[in-house]
């Protein structure tokens, strides 16, 4: 049976002044998927992240996400979708000032009617489910890279999500750190069944997690591919696909 | 929707059905843990009695459940729960990962005071070290061996000076006429107005109009100062001058020096000649002064030993801004937190700072006899 499309991105366009970073770009994300939005540095995978929240207004096109157009929609609209959806920054994005229990507690707080002793046990849980058993009293100076990024999915995810967003999860992470992270991707949603999309360039978690990715080509300025990473590997469509996918291995040699 | 207990010999199960969507979990968590470990079973099952819609809340009461049940050393059996809860339970218990850290402990006040002593300590040994190393950069400068880019000086100059201009002039002009306002109110008793504009001439050009200078500057550029350089800290920008072997206070302290130094006494100039003419339009418009009047008044009040004071005020406190901006952005932690505190502490610091060299210049003066 095909799961319901939780995101539809219709010929969006995002311009800054008179430049075209991304022209009619258009694909859907279907409930359950980790989608992965790959493409080379500077091709517009984190702007077309920022159309997906909301934070940065497409030239023309839609991008509805669970059923609101987050290009037309107003602010309160695009709110109310947005509590449904989680995020989790290159660096986690931490309030410095609060601690990482105050971090989580805070949408729960503005969100539900929790009590007080509800939101310190959901806290925990959270935290547990992060590998971060223990560290509500930490302040995120206090933390790695790595326990920032895991703080803030816990965050991400402290309202139960339909949808979490990754912006570069692996950046900056050493392979083992990467490698849990993806893992914890995996474990998210298939315990959960949330719908995930990643935005990356890292070749190893686009294989390891991605169930259906798009590919942002930034020389035409648009999508240079649609599918599933290991299908695209199998049969890329173009050499720009296919380099990206090996490191710059040479298109011509292979299909020889 | 709930939870039912059941015991048989040394088991007891857990029979969980019904939705459970934002279900205020923590007080039944708490009931059932109490239960458990009172009964100290062998074997604990977690049993789907018909569960529905779930969310977070019901994984935090088998989170506990199952945490109490370990401590216990009690086996557990959730096989008939859902996939994607038993998948999650196992996930909150895969790490095993305590902090490297207890959680903070309350020093004892003496202890406290003594830490407060030693930051202080450490604090004007920084401070020392930054004005050492900031007169070093001069030195290098005036032999040509600093790293201070022509252009960073220009740019900040730009920033201190034709830009900081109208709320000089605005702000001096409000205080020549609120000074003037003020002083008015007395004078008349008299009958003495006239002197208004000898009251407002001196007043401006002795202190007022370089101290109303400083403040603006010192919440202006000052804390631009330190949130610029705070920033550079938190984006490791500072750690790449350090490892290139370029000197922070050449680099970074010079140009701002410099260009507040220069700029500072042509703005306290400004607010000398924006207040008098504050103060002219009380004296002309409100007290009935004739224009040539309050000028004549205003010349014969105006003496250049208080005019180069008030300057020199202004070029004191050009340094003063420019060194607290620099050093606690310098000094900035390495998060958004720290760089606001940076900033706030340049301003406090600029202003205290100005009252106390005010004070050092009033008493040289006065040996002097200025």
């Amino acid at each position: 049976m095909t799961k319901p499309v939780m995101i539809d991105v219709t010929d969006v366009t995002i311009a800054y002044g008179d430049f075209v970073l991304l022209k009619d770009v258009s694909f859907q994300v279907r409930r359950g998927d980790i989608f992965i939005i790959m493409g080379g540095s500077g091709c517009g995978k984190s702007s077309l992240l920022r159309v997906l929240t909301g934070l940065t207004p497409a030239a023309k096109g839609h991008a509805v996400v669970d059923g609101t157009d987050m290009v037309s929609a107003d602010s309160a609209a695009k709110d109310a979708v947005m509590r449904r959806c989680g995020i989790l920054y290159q660096s986690g994005a931490l309030f410095s000032s609060m601690t990482v229990a105050e971090n989580i507690a805070l949408p729960l707080r503005q969100y539900t009617g929790y009590s007080d002793k509800m939101i310190e046990e959901l806290v925990a849980l959270k935290l547990a489910l992060v590998g971060l058993a223990g560290f509500q009293d930490f302040y995120p100076s206090e933390l790695s890279g790595g326990m920032k990024k895991r703080a803030g999915l816990a965050r991400a995810l402290a309202l139960d999500p339909d949808i979490v967003y990754f912006d570069e999860p692996s950046a900056g992470l050493d392979p083992i750190s990467s490698k849990l992270l993806d893992d914890l991707i995996l474990d998210i949603n298939q315990s959960l069944g949330t719908t995930i999309v990643v935005v990356t360039h890292e070749l190893s978690s686009i294989f390891a997690i991605g169930t259906n990715s798009v590919f942002l080509d930034g020389s035409k300025h648009g999508v240079g591919a649609h599918g599933k990473p290991a299908d695209l590997l199998k049969n890329p469509p173009n050499k720009t696909v296919y380099e990206f996918l090996t490191r710059g291995k040479e298109y011509a040699q292979r299909t020889k | 929707m709930g939870f039912a207990l059941q015991r048989d010999g040394r088991q007891m199960t857990v029979s969980i059905s019904g939705d459970f969507i934002r279900y205020q979990a923590a007080g039944e968590a708490a009931r059932l843990v109490r239960h458990i470990q009172k009964a100290s079973p062998a074997i604990l099952i977690l049993e789907d009695k018909g569960i529905g819609r779930w969310d977070s809340s019901l994984l935090v009461v088998l989170y506990q459940i199952v945490r109490a049940a370990r401590v216990a050393g009690i086996t557990i059996r959730k096989q008939t729960l859902p996939d994607g809860l038993q998948r999650l339970i196992d996930l909150a218990f895969s790490v095993d990962r305590k902090p490297s850290r207890t959680n903070r402990v309350r020093s004892g006040f003496i202890i406290r005071v003594g830490e407060a002593g030693i930051r202080v300590a450490a604090s004007i040994r920084r401070g020392i070290d930054f004005c050492r190393q900031t007169i070093i950069s001069v030195g290098r400068w005036v032999r040509g061996k600093a790293v201070m880019r022509r252009v960073d000086f220009w740019f900040a100059l730009d920033d201190c000076a034709p830009k900081a201009v109208g709320i000089v002039s605005l702000i001096s002009f409000m205080v020549g006429l609120i000074l003037a306002f003020v002083g008015a109110v007395q004078l008349k008793s008299f009958g003495a107005q006239i002197y208004v504009a000898s009251l407002v001439t001196i007043g401006m050009t002795r202190i007022m109009g370089a101290i109303m200078v400083g403040i603006i500057m010192a919440g202006r550029t000052g804390a631009s100062y330190a949130a610029t350089i705070g920033t550079m800290q938190v984006n490791e920008e500072l750690d790449a001058l350090q490892t290139m072997g370029i000197s922070r206070t050449d680099f970074l302290v010079l140009p701002r020096l410099f260009a507040l130094v220069l700029a500072m006494p042509f703005l306290a100039l400004l607010a000398d000649i924006m207040g008098m003419v504050g103060g002219a339009a009380v004296g002309v418009f409100m007290l009935g002064i004739s224009p040539s009047e309050y000028i004549h008044y205003s010349m014969e009040a105006f003496n250049l030993t208080n005019f180069f004071v008030g300057v020199f005020h202004g070029l004191v406190f050009g340094f003063v801004i420019a060194l607290c901006g620099c050093y606690f952005g310098i000094h900035s932690g390495r998060n958004a937190d720290s760089v606001g505190v940076a900033t706030t502490r340049a301003v406090v610091y600029a202003i205290v700072w100005m009252i106390v060299m005010t004070g050092i210049i009033t008493l040289v003066c006065e040996v002097l006899g200025i």
